[in-house]
């Protein structure tokens, strides 16, 4: 960044995965001495396993009126956005949320599966499809469910319930949506276009229409319970994670004269799309490394299991900054959020830095961090295409 | 402020390249002729069986050639032709953009087409989604898969056109048109590119589409049997907008660039306002405020007062509250000179386009500076004494037009505004 770039922190943490809810019980639990056993449920969608919700209380932040115009891809994002309302301080302060500004990541929503399936089933036995489909979309429909289906709409709960109204825009395309808020975010606050923002994402994997996207590709990994490398002797994949992932992202001056906490800072973000095939895929990621500004003590890697592209960033990994420096490749943990992946990875590398440690190794084939870590590389290399970058350190 | 610079000190940001599809047409100039004419783009829906509904009705493209009808099929093949359009008219060509790509990208999901396509495959497992996975399993769907993830369109027109970067596929709902451009401007402004590609696409009228937005009233029933007569924007009897569909891309460049490289401008984005609405997931604040905010903003940001504005491009979706909402906003902002600057829509001749509406009003309104000739707002017939604005009736008006402001507002509170100037300085 050149030098009238502002400083971006991160000044509040919303987080929600299969270890429970809120920054520091996954702190608690993921950066502990030795790595927890992964939560995962193999029932609901074998043979594929997902890293599940964890029990929710949706009421400590959202009221109940405003819970049931919602699926729960939207209650887990909104009620990640207020936790890290919370943990910044601001929740209550509505001169600084009314003049936030808010950018979220965001899939397609969710279907109402049971109605789905109805309609599937009498259709097949129906010599009018198309009539059948019409008259029972009619009847069976719900007018809210709509507004679960609309990717935007996990912003406009977010404005309803926590008031944040400075400015509002939804980002998709997977993983690379949860990378362009973030970039996107700093690029704002750096060049002095907004001063407080929240951003992030959320995505419920324990659902049969989530799941089948990814499953016409056969990209999820229908193996056993095995981690992200463990998988790789397996023909790879991913497993999906129920994820929500909030960051309240500030100004440092701006942070400064509220007296606020600061977790880390922001140095910097890069991202491409483009071939990862040989020599000039290597480049791609040379280029965005190079755009950092920095050489990072340890790596939150997105890595997602899928062979090709867990290979293309290991093996960059690898010949950039050699054998030593300490990956986590925290999908084994808490599975693939798909939007909310990078905000996540922000996250828990934000967390580490805070609390002056680091991750235990996620799997045996991952490296103990010897020294200490003062700056950490998040990376999210999508599934399917698209890259992202960050750089974070002690603030 | 320089030669290159606005009134804030920021680079200009000047347009030199359009790309226009809409039920009206294929390409900016057999659109325009068809707005300037008062024709209507809307008719009754082919493309899919509508026996039984309340809405039979829309704005489809059916002239594209689409890989496969489905809302992605559609979308693409829309943004393929108004990105090419663009880039022509800019004279970048074919020879790879020098900027990213903002792409305000429709909704799209597995449709019913493909369920029946993945249970015809199998008999594995219980008919419903534990079947479709069996499919899956059985037969990976390399097409399938890539034609729904929310991401595909813009990763294609990024790859295909060469633009720079990441691309950046954006909801905003019925704003996501005018959000593409306010990422181009903003990028543009923080000196992150000095050209931008901004492209927004819809073709999501499904079954499932007209019956979804049917369950929340948003859609008029009433002229079935007279398409063209549906949309009525700002009349007493006007009773919810029509779905469409179209698509629109616009160059966006700093003015030193497209100076230096002598290249055609339209005009300027002189200003972008923004404001979230927090009251309700499908409605506005009774009040107006954040959309009053929203407009007052975009005029500030443009350098200009209200009185400078000669015409503005309505959202008009010909909704009951839409139209009361707009005119209440803008009599906040305008005054009682609101009852005598020109206001048009759009949308009474080519329906809501949604995701692709502020972009594709955007186009609309750089023909407008340049021809001299605001479009009109169609199917006027009994106005509304509570909207008393002059709606450009009916028929086209020669004027001169420098500067105009372009509401675009969508359910999830989204409000954006931009004002488009003739003037590079």
């Amino acid at each position: 960044m050149s030098s009238d770039q502002k400083e971006v922190l991160i000044t509040g943490i919303g987080f929600v995965s299969c270890f429970g809810e809120g920054a520091d019980q996954n702190w608690q639990i993921l950066g502990g001495a030795t790595a927890p056993e992964p939560v995962i449920n193999m029932e609901t969608v074998a043979p594929y396993g997902v890293h599940p919700l964890p029990e929710m209380d949706w009421a400590l932040q959202i009221p109940r009126k405003d819970q049931r115009q919602m699926e729960n891809w939207q209650r887990l994002g909104t009620y990640a956005a207020g936790l890290a309302l919370d943990d910044a301080g601001i929740k209550e302060n509505e001169e600084l949320i009314s003049s936030m500004d808010l950018v979220v990541a965001a899939g397609g929503g969710e279907r109402d599966v049971e109605t789905d399936e109805a309609i599937l089933k009498d259709a097949l036995a129906s010599n009018d499809r198309e009539q059948l489909i019409l008259d029972r979309l009619r009847t069976d429909l719900r007018p809210t469910l709509f507004l679960a289906q609309l990717s935007n709409l996990l912003a406009g709960n977010i404005s309803i319930v926590h008031k944040v109204t400075g400015s509002s825009r939804t980002y998709m395309g997977e993983e690379t949506a949860g990378v362009t808020v973030i970039q996107n975010a700093v690029s704002r606050i750096a060049s002095g276009q907004s001063s407080h923002m929240l951003v992030g994402g959320s995505y419920n994997a324990d659902r049969p229409d989530a799941l089948l996207p990814h499953a016409l590709n056969h990209y999820l990994y229908t193996g056993g319970t095995e981690g992200v490398h463990g998988r790789q002797a397996n023909g790879g994949g991913m497993r999906m994670g129920s994820v929500g992932a909030f960051l309240v992202l500030e100004e440092a001056e701006h942070a400064k004269a509220r007296g606020a906490k600061s977790y880390a800072k922001l140095d910097g973000v890069s991202s491409d799309l483009g071939k990862r095939d040989g020599e000039k895929g290597q480049e791609r990621l040379e280029g965005m490394f190079d755009k950092l500004g920095g050489t990072p003590d340890a790596v939150m890697s997105g890595a997602t299991g899928v062979s090709e592209a867990t290979a293309y960033e290991m093996d960059f990994l690898a010949s950039k900054l050699g054998g030593d420096v300490p990956v986590r490749a925290f999908q084994t943990m808490i599975g693939q959020p798909l939007e909310a992946t990078f905000p996540a990875g922000v996250a828990l590398a934000a967390l580490a830095l805070k609390n002056n440690g680091f991750y235990a190794p996620f799997e045996a084939q991952e490296k103990p961090a010897t020294s200490e870590v003062s700056s950490i590389m998040v990376t999210s290399i999508g599934h399917h295409c698209g890259e992202g970058f960050a750089l974070l350190s002690k603030s | 402020m320089t030669k290159f610079t606005d009134h804030k000190g920021r680079p200009i940001v000047v347009v030199t390249g359009l790309g226009a599809v809409t039920s009206l047409g294929r390409g900016v100039d057999e659109n325009w002729l068809a707005l300037c004419a008062g024709k209507s783009g809307i008719h009754s829906v082919k493309r899919f069986s509508t026996e039984g509904l309340n809405t039979r009705i829309a704005g489809t493209v059916d002239f594209m050639d689409p890989e496969e009808i489905s809302a992605p099929g559609i979308s693409y093949a829309m943004a393929d032709a108004t990105t090419g359009e663009a880039l022509e008219d800019s004279g970048f060509g074919t020879n790879g953009f020098p900027g990213p790509l903002f792409f305000a990208a429709p909704p799209v999901e597995l449709e019913w087409q493909h369920r029946f396509d993945l249970l015809s495959r199998t008999e594995d497992g219980e008919i419903g989604y534990e079947r479709m996975l069996a499919s899956a399993r059985e037969h990976k769907q390399e097409k399938m898969h890539s034609l729904i993830q929310l991401g595909t369109i813009a990763f294609r027109l990024a790859e295909k056109y060469e633009t720079q970067g990441l691309p950046i596929s954006l909801s905003t709902a019925c704003a996501s048109g005018a959000t593409a451009l306010q990422q181009g401007i903003e990028a543009i402004r923080r000196g992150d590119t000095e050209a931008a590609l901004c492209v927004a696409s819809d073709g999501s009228v499904t079954a499932e589409g007209l019956i979804r937005f049917g369950l929340l009233s948003a859609l008029t029933t009433n002229n079935q049997d007279e398409p063209e007569k549906a949309s009525r924007p700002f009349s007493k009897d006007r009773s919810g907008f029509v779905m469409s569909e179209g698509s629109a891309a616009l160059v966006l460049e700093t003015l030193e660039h497209a100076t230096n490289r002598g290249a055609k401008i339209y005009g300027t984005i002189r200003g972008v306002g923004e404001k979230a609405d927090s009251f309700h997931r499908t409605r506005s604040s009774p009040d107006g405020a954040p959309v009053i905010t929203a407009i007052s903003a975009a005029i500030e940001d443009a350098g200009i007062g209200p009185n400078e504005v000669d015409y503005i491009n309505a959202h008009g979706t010909s909704t009951p509250e839409n139209d009361r909402m707009e005119y209440n906003s803008l009599h906040a902002v305008f005054g009682d000179k609101i009852h005598s600057t020109p206001i048009s829509s759009n949308k009474s001749m080519i329906g809501h386009t949604l995701t692709a509406a502020g972009a594709i009003e955007a186009v609309f309104s750089f023909k407008t500076m340049e021809e001299g000739v605001i479009p009109p707002t169609i199917n006027y017939e009994t106005p509304d004494p509570d909207i008393p604005l002059d709606v450009v009736p009916n028929q086209s008006r020669k004027a001169d037009v420098a500067n105009i402001l372009s509401n675009s507002f969508g359910f999830g509170g989204q409000n954006a505004c931009l004002v488009f100037g003739r003037e590079v300085a």
